[in-house]
Parts: C-alpha cells; structure tokens; sequence
C-alpha cells in the first residue's frame, strides 16, 4: 500500500504535514529538513519543487522558490539529493510543484524517478483534474503515485463530489480564496466553508492548507478535517537564527506540545 | 495532420491550449467559458461592441497604400492603420469587447496585465468608459522604459501595481494579475491582453481582434478588386495583432501569412524573445504552447527593447500555426526594427510602435515579386517609444 493511504488509515485525526521547498534556504538542506522534520514527530512532508513562475503562492514560498533556484536546485539535482531518503525516513513524501519542470522531465520518466526514490505523491496544483485524468491517470497508476487534487471554495458541491469519487489518498482543502501564505486566524465566513465541506461526508480524507500558521489556526483546522498542511509560516521559521534541528523541533513544538 | 485553426472545446489548437489553472482558478475560468461564445456572437452584444469600435475607438482604420515603401521594396505595400485607433493601437478592439462582456456578467472590477502599457492604457480607458475599478499590474522594468503610458493610466484613473519578481517584466505581470484573480474570484474580471491564458481567452481575444481582417477583406477588394494579398506581415508578442489580421485568411492557403517576433540582440545570444525560433512545448500561463525554458523546464527570461514583445510564452494558435506549416514565423533584432522604424518614418510619415517596427523589419527578409500585394499590420504607434527613437537617432541621419 502506497504510503499515504497507510497513514490515513492508520491516523484519522490531528495529521500534520509540512511543506517546505527544496534547496532553500541552502541548496543542500533538504535531507537535514527532512530528518529534522522526521524526528519532530510530523506525519507526513511535502517537498516543494521550486518553480520559476509559482502563481498560485504567495510572497514567502515565491521568495523561497525563486532563492532556492538561485541556489540551483533542480529537479535532477533534488532526485540526487533524494536518492537515499528512504534511509532516514518512511513518512510518507510528496512533491509539490508546478506542471512545466515535470512535464519539461517528461511524465514517465518523473514517475519512474518518483517510485525509485521513494516519493508516494504529488500535489501539482496547476495540472487540473480533467487533464490529469487525460493524459497522466494510467502512468500514475503504473507508478502506484497519487495524485492528490485540490479543492478551494470556490469549487462547487457537484464538482466536489466528482472529484472525491476519483481522488486518492486525500484531498487537499484549500482554506481561502487566496495564495499560499500563513494567516493568524480564520474567519467566520471560513469556519462555516470548512463545516459545510466537512458536512458533505466525503469518502476521501481531507487536510486544510494555505493560511495555517500556527497552534490556533491547526486546531481549528483539524476540527473540520482529519489535519492540516503547513508552509510559508514553516518557511519563515527557517530564516530564524539559530542551529536547523532547534529551529525545527521548536517550530513544531509549538504547533504541537 | 488536423488543420482546423479554431480551438476545440477544450481550448485546444491541435497539441496547443487547454486551460492549465490551479483548481482555485478553475470556476472563474469555467464560467467564463461558459457564457463567452453565446454573448459575444449574440445580436445584442455585436450591435454594442459594433458601435463601440466605430464611435469610440474610430474603426475602420484605413488601408494606406505605402507608396515610397513600395518602391523601395518593390512590391505594392499596404499598412493596416491599427495605429489609428484610440488609445493608439489594436489592444483597444480586444479591450472593449471583454469589458461588455464583463458587464453582461455583472463584474465590477477589472484587472489586467501590461507589458508596453497600451494593453493597460486601453483597459484603463475602458474602464473610465464603463465607470468601473481598474487595477493594472505592471513589470516594474517596463514602467521605467514606457513611463508615458504609466501616467496615462494613472490619469485614466486605473491603479497601476509593480511586479517585483523575475525580469519585472510582462510574464512578471501576468503572474500577479492571476495571483489577484485568485484572491478575488467574485467580483473582479481579469481583461488579457493577448491571445495567451487559459481557454477560452486565446480564441476569444482572437475573435475580437478578427475585426482587422474582417475589413481588410473590403478595403483590399475596393482598392485592388480582390480580397486576398499575397502576404499579410504582422508582430507577435502573445500574437493578437497578428491573430486577428491573419483571422479570415487562415484558410485561405493563397495567401502567406507571416508572423514575426522580437530577436532581442540575436536568436542565439541569449538575450532574445523569439519563442517559436528558441521555444520548446511546455505551459505557461494556463496554455500549453511554446514557450523559452531551461533543461529544468523554468521559464527564462526574454529580452527584446520592445516590452510588447518581451515576453517568453506565445498564444497555442501560433504555437499550431508554426507547427503545421500554415504561417511563417522570422524574426528581427533590437537594430533592425529601429532600422526599420526610421524607414517608415521618413518615408511615409508614421511613426510607429517598437512592437509593429518589428513586422516592417520582416520586408528587407522576404523576396517579393514586383506584382505582390503585401499587407502590414501597423498595430501600434510610437508615441510611447519617444524615448528609444531620440537615443537611436545619431545612427540615422
Ligand atoms: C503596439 C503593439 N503591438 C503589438 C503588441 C504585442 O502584442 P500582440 O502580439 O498580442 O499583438 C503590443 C503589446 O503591448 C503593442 O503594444
């Protein structure tokens, strides 16, 4: 079973994902983000493919992205950085990115790498589902890759359903109409957003993403859903002073404790 | 191979288009696509866009026969005088129609993306027309080098908002243009200014641009007793000016259409915006097209001294045009549209923009027969570009 399904049928509450973007904030940090990340007791990590066009993230990881290719992370390079990753960590991992440096990489041979190197997912935010389902759902498949597809609230209830009934592993439940970016609070209007979707009793799992900073905001989000994905508010800690693992371990400490 | 040259329902042309936008983009894409096609081939909406082109923007705009061009070239030279249009280039036709169409679908506020500034010019005239919000974002390169336009916007009342990222220059701007989209899908319209972006924007932009072949079709039968020329040469950036002057003579294999984009310093220098000449398959911007990558599959940076042209993608209908066969696609450096703008002005008396300069560089590059009717499409003048022309002056007395 591919490792993301295992988690969700293992753990149903409190899941946390981080997200973070490769190469950043130095082009070599990314198996020491990885095993901190590990040993910090998160449940599952997303890998960020940096993009030099990122459109739909806001100002942090444009920044990250745009430093760490600056750095010169590529999707090779991060492949080799990666090759031994299954040494240190079994959580389930998933790349994030956007369609062009995958599709440049050439589908198969990306999905190949993928299942090599032990990469269970990913999240391509601007690869919709009708043309996932026409041109990349059977080599996925092959691959035994999920293909986790977003929903925002602007999705309606009919296109969420059809989308839940092809999803695998989870849905990823954008939190606003917004990019990428951490907030201190969720509103009312979002609250009642995440009941409604909640209400709707998917079958897939689902995690809140975008806007979700801090203990506050992960609690009210895994009220709706079975967790939440942190990014840009990870990304900002890393930019603190101080040893990686402190800063990590305290980053999720806090969201945690 | 399949040469049909209007996008399927999908928004494709052969391999290029589609609509490649994050899912929080998806339902404001989709209702537009919903409701497009209806609206803008209704009675209704073509009697108001109609009267709009001729009242308001002054269409038709004239074929001038180019007599000291055509002597020089030997050939019988026309120029289609998109220039003529108000606000001073072909991006008004397209920027009236999607306003009337964001009225019909009850928006309230427009944003665009502008390059040169006549898309934003445009957009923001419109929107004084309508009495709508406007925000334009803008690379904050190019609103260094075409300043003027900046002003008119902001006199215009649009708001005009730097991109920071990248070259800051027009993909710079359309990332944050679709970046605000996202932030504000129920009330605001995004107006692109080109026949890029997701489906159905590259067909729709197209179909409002096809008004300049529409009429070329009458004024070359009025002037020449036929409709077709032999060459139609026009700029491509994203290739709207080019879209719709080659519109209704896309299957008329008679004539030979010519696109012709920005070399920069020179196809292999690096500092070039010729897409189709270095571009490979890829997506941007929501279309499958061509578009200038690295072995990474990131998109790099174009370069040309026309911010019009500066920009790494291109609309998939040229993308297709290129790949069947149908259009010809050369290009021309940073020198030679200067070159071949001083031309246009001391022999005929128009200054034109750096974007159209770029078409007439393509007349030295062809070999014409005496008897061939050759169209231009001026798309835009040069008021903007003051500033390049008085510092390239010394090199033409
Ligand atoms: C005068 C003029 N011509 C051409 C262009 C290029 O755009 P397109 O290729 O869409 O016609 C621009 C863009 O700003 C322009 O201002």
């Amino acid at each position: 079973m591919n490792r993301i399904e295992k988690l969700f049928k293992t753990k149903k509450k409190n899941i946390l994902s981080i997200y973070f973007t490769a190469g950043y904030p130095e082009l070599n940090h990314t198996l020491s983000i990885i095993r901190e990340l590990d040993k910090s007791g998160v449940d599952m990590i997303e890998i960020g493919m940096p993009f030099s066009d990122p459109v739909a993230d806001g100002p942090v990881i444009q920044r990250s992205s745009e430093k760490a290719l600056h750095n010169g992370i590529s999707l090779n390079l991060l492949f080799e950085q990666l090759a031994r990753v299954r040494e240190i960590t079994n959580l389930p991992l998933i790349f994030m990115g956007y369609i062009n440096p995958v599709f440049k990489f050439g589908i198969e041979n990306f999905l190949h790498k993928c299942s090599e190197t032990g990469i269970d997912g990913t999240i391509i935010p601007d690869l919709p589902v009708e043309e996932y389902r026409k041109s990349y759902e059977p080599l996925y498949e092959k691959y035994n890759i999920l293909n986790i597809f977003l929903i925002s609230p602007q999705t309606p209830n009919e296109r969420i359903t059809y989308i839940d009934s092809i999803a695998k592993g989870f849905l990823y439940m954008v939190s606003t109409t917004a990019t990428t970016g951490a907030t201190n609070n969720f509103d009312d209007s979002q609250m009642t957003y995440f009941k409604k979707f909640n209400d709707l009793n998917l079958k897939t799992p689902k995690l809140i993403g975008f806007g979700i900073s801090n203990k506050v905001t992960f609690n009210q989000a895994c009220d709706y859903s079975n967790g939440a994905i942190i990014g840009s508010a990870f990304i900002r800690s890393l930019d603190e002073n101080g040893p990686l693992p402190e800063i990590i371990h305290r980053f999720i400490g806090q969201i945690r404790d | 191979m399949n040469e049909t040259f209007i996008s399927d329902k999908n928004g494709y042309y052969g391999e290029f288009g589609g609509a490649f936008v994050p899912e929080m983009l998806r339902q404001n894409v989709e209702s537009l696509r919903a409701v497009y096609y209806n609206i803008i081939e209704s009675a209704e909406f073509k009697k108001e866009f109609n009267m709009l082109l001729s009242d308001y923007a002054g269409r038709p705009t004239p074929l001038f026969f180019a007599n000291r061009l055509s002597n020089k070239y030997g050939a019988k030279i026309y120029l289609k005088r998109e220039d003529l249009n108000h606000t001073g280039s072909h991006k008004i036709n397209n920027t009236i129609g999607q306003i009337l169409l964001a009225k019909k679908m009850r928006k309230t506020r427009i944003i665009a993306e502008t390059g040169a500034g006549q898309h934003g010019v445009a957009t923001a005239t419109v929107c004084a027309l309508m009495g709508m919000e406007c925000v334009v974002y803008m690379g904050e390169t190019d609103m260094v080098r075409q300043e003027p336009n900046v002003k008119r916007m902001e006199i215009l009342g649009a708001r005009v908002v730097p991109a920071r990222c990248g070259n800051k220059t027009l993909k710079d701007a359309t990332n944050e243009a679709l970046r605000d989209w996202i932030c504000n899908p129920e009330n605001t319209f995004y107006i692109i200014g080109s026949v890029v972006g997701p489906h159905p924007y590259p067909d729709m932009v197209a179909r409002f641009q096809s008004v300049i072949s529409e009429e070329l079709l009458t004024q070359l039968s009025g002037k020449e007793g036929i409709e077709d020329p032999d060459y139609i040469i026009a700029c491509v950036g994203g290739g709207s000016n080019a879209a719709g002057i080659f519109y209704h003579y896309i299957n008329r294999k008679n004539v030979r259409l010519v696109g012709v984009e920005a070399a920069g310093e020179g196809v292999n220098t690096g500092r070039t915006a010729a897409t189709i000449s270095v571009g490979e398959p890829g997506i941007i911007h929501g279309s499958k097209t061509l578009l200038m990558q690295n072995e990474d599959g990131q998109i790099t940076e174009p370069y040309s001294i026309s911010a019009g042209l500066d920009y790494p993608g291109v609309g998939p209908l040229h993308a297709w045009l290129a790949k069947t066969g149908r259009a010809d696609y050369l290009n021309a450096t940073d020198k030679e549209a200067l070159t071949a703008a001083y031309e246009l002005i001391r022999l005929e008396g128009i200054i034109p923009a750096l974007e159209s300069a770029h078409a007439l560089a393509a007349l030295g590059k062809l070999n014409f027969k005496k008897t061939d009717i050759v169209v231009v499409n001026i798309s835009g003048r040069g008021d903007k570009d003051m500033q390049a022309y008085i510092e390239a002056k010394k090199m033409f007395k």
